[in-house]
């Protein structure tokens, strides 16, 4: 049975896109049929994210209006036999994703895939609507910041309402993932905790994923960051939550850096 | 106890709580909202209604306002009405 996943956070630049790709390829390493849908009309980012850049033909909105075929827009991952993306128009407005559109291509992918990983743009308004309107489940992007949380929160209250389960009387599982996290300025007093964030949110967590450079570095190289390093903290973390999205009993935990002794010694001397 | 003897002597406060407790209180306000979208906007739009039926009104001039407080709220409402606006009843009347 194939889930409808959406990617989501009110706020900018939290981490939406990153997280879409780096869930995308670790459910896909799992053996998941996994397409990565990009919602960001006029703004569209993940074939970029992907490194898939250069391959995009036809787009979300081509298909929704007919001119393109879904299986002629579907871009094939270069580095995983199950992982696709279905990229968004950079030219279109974003009123071009009609609820009746939206919902007959969201019907076919999950003809053909296990996850359908919809990846939102920042705000509230139509393109944020359309991509969690037929979500099963939604994981809210958080950062340990007051306007992500107070964002996510809003984001929360439209999962509740303005989805096409909330509408049925159902519900949209929802998770939060905590990226950005750095456990020694949390501890310091410094940035809202993770006991915080979840308190007030009154939402499961997915995942904290920590503040890492892998993240920009993967995104550099078009490589989602779970391929680019997976040994990293960050990769872990994601790996993680991949597992616990298939129903995996995984134990919470901050993934650090794995140091060596140099990276000791130079930290030292630098602090 | 180390913690803050810590930032004692560094002389910065930790600014986290600050931001949970602005949250918890702003959110509570936002959720509250959030169930009747409009409340101001329907109750002055009754409001507007049942004084128009005795008085001409601008409908500009009728200002409704909702101070949340802790323990209570205060609804305000500003109605502007004209000052001829006896001597036009009489004419209608009349």
């Amino acid at each position: 049975m194939a889930k409808v996943l959406v990617v989501t956070s009110g706020k900018g630049g939290v981490g939406k896109t990153t997280t879409t790709a780096a869930l995308g390829a670790a459910l896909a390493q799992r053996g998941e049929k996994v397409v990565v849908v990009d919602f960001d009309v006029g703004l569209r980012n993940l074939d970029l994210v992907m490194g898939a850049e250069r391959r995009v033909v036809f787009d979300l909105i081509n298909v929704v209006q007919g001119v393109a075929k879904l299986p002629q827009a579907l871009i094939k991952d270069k580095r995983l036999e199950n992982l696709w993306l279905l990229p968004a128009s950079q030219t279109r407005d974003k009123d071009a994703l009609t609820e009746e559109g939206v919902g007959k291509v969201i019907d076919d992918l999950r003809s053909r895939f296990d996850w359908v990983i919809c990846d939102s743009p920042a705000g509230i308004e139509r393109g944020a609507s359309m991509a969690m309107r037929f979500a099963d489940e939604a994981v809210i992007v958080t950062n340990p910041e007051v306007s992500s949380v107070r964002d996510s929160d809003r984001i929360i209250g439209m999962l509740d309402s303005k989805t096409v389960r909330a509408e049925k009387g159902e519900r949209v599982e929802k998770h939060i993932l905590i990226t950005r996290y750095d456990p020694s300025r949390a501890a310091r007093g410094e940035m809202l905790t993770i006991e915080d964030i979840l308190e007030i949110l009154a939402t499961p967590l997915l995942g904290i994923i920590p503040e890492s450079q892998d993240v920009l570095r993967a995104s550099n190289v078009g490589t989602p960051v779970t391929l680019s390093n997976a040994e990293g903290a960050p990769a872990r973390a994601y790996i993680d939550a991949a597992r616990r999205l298939c129903g995996d009993t995984v134990p919470m935990q901050v993934p650090t850096e794995r140091k060596g002794f140099m990276d000791r010694l130079l930290r030292r001397r630098a602090a | 106890m180390s913690m803050g003897l810590l930032r004692l002597l560094r002389g910065n406060k930790a600014t986290a709580p600050v931001a949970r407790e602005r949250l918890q209180i702003l959110l509570a306000h936002e959720r509250g909202l959030r169930g009747q979208p409009d409340l101001l906007g329907v109750l002055r739009e009754e409001i507007l209604a049942v004084v128009s039926r005795h008085v001409t009104l601008d409908p500009t001039k009728v200002i409704v306002r909702l101070d949340r407080g802790d323990e209570v709220s205060t609804l305000e409402v500003d109605i502007e009405v004209p000052n001829d606006f006896e001597r036009n009843k009489r004419a209608a009347v009349g």
